[in-house]
């Protein structure tokens, strides 16, 4: 016992980061399972056990924030990944303008969400924004894009992938570039076209790149909440609703113990689907 | 030389900067020092006492106008009392900024804030100064009472004049198809139908701001109540619901039809509450189902327009038994904490008087009768306004079920937007908004629950 705290170092330099860890993140940690089964005022609570999750399971305009967030954050993390490969090969190519496109690629990642939000749904208003007015001027009529409760999600989801992909590519480019070149000289010795370089070396070699990719944009979509509130607040009725802001909506409404058992609902679906996910990409990664 | 100059320019800045600095560390101290000498003192009436009075105000800005009118006009008359005030979001942002700062202990000397179920829900016993037996009292007027009282203790006092919701219409388009203002849900369907054939889009919806959605529904509490009397207690008390209710489900009806018969314009729900009364103003839209604040903002921004703009109640099936649901306005409230009693009660014994109403029209047209008694409408006021005081006149109104009911469902607007887009029946809405209900009221800890 007393070599633990007669080292050079001594473990008592680990308490105050401890302690702040401890306040800031175990505390209200534990604090949140608890209220999660209490109806709370923030003042008064009263303890109701499952009550507050079987409300949310039972209630449709809360469950639909399931199944709105499994498609979000499956159709984005899908073509973050697609579209990153493609760009982050095209823009390790030798091409002339590559830095510049790569820049360019990357500013939407520098921009506020929320201003990414609101600027979008300007554009995608039915009569009045430009992306329909410049669909009208090549005879296409476009749809309502947020307004249409079939595609109101995709258009957000579209957003968010416009906004993310450049993280993914700078991700992707890295990934590539450190691919040693003796596997293309190997290529090249045995007489391979770009498709097999594409196929046979980059994608198997770019796996570690695509593994990250895949756990940030699934995850980074399982609890997505800042661009569905700045473009539809999850409307039209509850159609965008994704979990989060469901949450969100609940604390607005006072209902802070049902809010609280969101949360823990949340934290539980995104260890349930991320950890698991994360274990089987490590196992399949190659060493290079 | 020059150089010398500017150094010694640089140093009076300096000075200058300094004491300032140092003036305005003094001034935060004796005023925080006086106000508790004062809370200290209590009501020996010490006026020559400095006092700081803090006050919170939702940010929209006829609510800061509003504010800074009585302020200004209050500190005029009380020259030992100084109001500062803070804003704050409205809205579910807004009640979640208002609920967290009085559970922490951080609120505001006075703070203004909705009347009817969202007051019930801030715990008044707990947080809130009890003002039932203050002189001003005998200056309001009763109706006004119940909706910020909680077990028979007054908590409050109106911030403006009643609220009536109904249709705004275009008079112009009025009067160029010959139309007359419908007094039975059928005429305002056949006025509708003559509209549409015209071109114009009969109904605006501007449900990009969903709560402008609840509308249709809630306007028609004085037809529900007309005919349900008891539909509040009951639905209260957990005995009637809004699916189980014929009367109450006509109200999920009325809106579900003006979307089916294609009344709306088609870019509802990408439009803004802005964008709907620029729509009505320019005459691209006939009605607009709406609350009478917004009167405030038409004669801001479309001055030229605001005599052809009218407003009639939102009519029932039966032409015998037309009237208007009325909103009360947001209340002022002490918050039961605060060190400055005294002071507080007098800001708000001067908002409770007519002086105060008078004040208050300077800035901000009424938009209906006040609720301090011997307050008189000014003359001015807009065509539209002038179109409700009938129904005042007559007693043909009640007060929406908000502020007769504390149960009141935070995702209405949800719903409402659900119907009003078609995307849900009239029936699941209603349905969907019982169970939404269900939760506010165990929320509350109603009985029967």
């Amino acid at each position: 016992m007393n070599s633990i705290f007669k080292r050079t170092y001594s473990y008592w330099f680990l308490l105050p980061a401890a302690i702040i860890y401890f306040i800031i993140f175990i505390l209200p940690t534990i604090m949140s399972f608890f209220f999660s089964m209490t109806r709370w005022t923030l003042s008064d609570w009263e303890f109701i056990g499952f009550e507050n999750f079987i409300t949310f399971f039972q209630e449709q305009s809360l469950s639909i924030g399931f199944k709105n967030t499994l498609i979000y954050a499956v159709v984005t993390c899908t073509l973050k990944v697609a579209l990153g490969l493609l760009l982050g090969v095209l823009l390790t190519s030798k091409i002339r303008t590559k830095s510049y496109l790569r820049s360019v690629i990357f500013f939407p990642t520098l921009v506020s969400t929320i201003a990414v939000g609101i600027a979008f749904s300007m554009m995608m208003h039915p009569t009045q924004g430009v992306i329909n007015t410049a669909l009208a001027a090549i005879g296409i009529d476009g749809p309502d894009w947020l307004g249409d409760t079939r595609i109101a999600l995709l258009s957000v989801a579209m957003v968010d992938v416009w906004k993310g992909l450049g993280f993914a590519t700078v991700i992707y480019i890295a990934g590539i570039l450190s691919i040693p070149a003796e596997y293309y000289e190997a290529l090249q010795i045995d007489g391979g076209n770009s498709w097999h370089k594409f196929w046979n070396i980059i994608v198997p070699l770019s796996r570690p790149a695509t593994n990250s990719v895949i756990i940030l944009a699934f995850i980074g979509g399982l609890r997505s909440f800042d661009l569905v509130w700045a473009m539809t607040k999850g409307g039209p009725g509850f159609t965008t609703d994704l979990i989060a802001s469901i949450i969100y909506k609940q604390y607005q409404g006072g209902f802070y113990g049902l809010a609280t058992a969101g949360n823990v609902i949340l934290f539980l679906v995104v260890t349930a689907l991320a950890f698991p996910l994360y274990t089987y990409l490590n196992r399949k990664e190659v060493d290079l | 030389m020059k150089n010398m100059k500017l150094k010694s320019l640089a140093m009076t800045a300096t000075a200058l900067v300094l004491t300032g600095t140092l003036a305005a560390c003094g001034g935060s101290n004796s005023g925080s020092n006086s106000g508790t000498n004062t809370a200290e003192g209590g009501t020996g009436g010490n006026t020559e006492k400095k006092v700081t009075l803090s006050l919170l105000v939702d940010n929209t800005q006829d609510s800061v106008n509003l504010a800074n009118a009585y302020v200004d006009a209050f500190q005029k008359k009380y020259p030992n009392i100084t109001v500062e005030m803070e804003t704050r979001p409205g809205g579910g942002e807004g009640d979640n900024i208002v609920k967290t700062r009085l559970a922490t202990g951080d609120m505001t000397d006075v703070f203004f804030y909705n009347s009817g179920s969202l007051m019930q829900a801030l715990s008044p016993e707990k947080n809130m100064l009890d003002l039932t037996n203050e002189a001003f009292q005998s200056n309001i007027v009763d109706s006004f009472k119940p909706t910020v009282s909680f077990d028979g203790k007054v908590y409050g006092v109106p911030t403006s004049s009643t609220i009536a919701g109904g249709w705004f219409y275009n008079k112009k388009i009025y009067s160029e198809l010959g139309l007359k203002v419908p007094i039975t849900w059928d005429e305002l369907i056949a006025n509708n139908e003559k509209i549409k054939a015209s071109g114009i889009s009969p109904v605006i919806g501007s449900y990009k701001d969903s709560w402008t959605s609840q509308l249709v529904v809630l306007a028609d509490y004085y037809n529900v109540q007309a005919q349900v009397p008891s539909f509040a207690d009951d639905f209260t008390a957990h005995k009637a619901t809004f699916a189980g209710t014929p009367a109450a489900l006509r109200s999920f009806e009325k809106l579900q039809e003006l979307y089916d018969k294609g009344f709306m314009n088609k870019d509802m729900l990408a439009t803004t509450y802005d964008a709907g009364l620029k729509m009505l103003a320019d005459g691209k839209g006939a009605h607009y189902p709406m609350l009478s604040f917004a009167s405030p903002s038409l004669v801001q921004n479309f001055p030229d327009e605001i005599e052809n703009i009218g407003f009639f109640a939102q009519p029932g099936d039966d032409a015998s038994k037309n009237g208007l649901s009325v909103w009360m306005p947001g209340a002022g409230y002490i918050y039961k904490e605060t060190k400055n009693v005294e002071a507080a009660k007098q800001f708000l014994a001067f908002m409770a008087s007519v002086e105060g109403t008078q004040v208050a029209a300077t800035v901000s047209k009424p938009t209906g009768p006040y609720l301090i008694k011997d307050a008189k409408i000014p003359d001015d006021v807009p065509t539209l306004v002038k179109d409700m005081l009938p129904y005042f006149e007559s007693g043909k109104t009640a007060p929406a079920l908000e502020f007769v009911s504390p149960v009141k469902g935070p995702s209405l607007e949800q719903i409402t937007v659900e119907v009003g887009a078609g995307i849900k029946k009239a029936p699941e809405g209603a349905a969907a908004y019982d169970k939404d209900v269900e939760k506010q009221a165990k929320q509350l800890g109603l009985a029967g629950w």
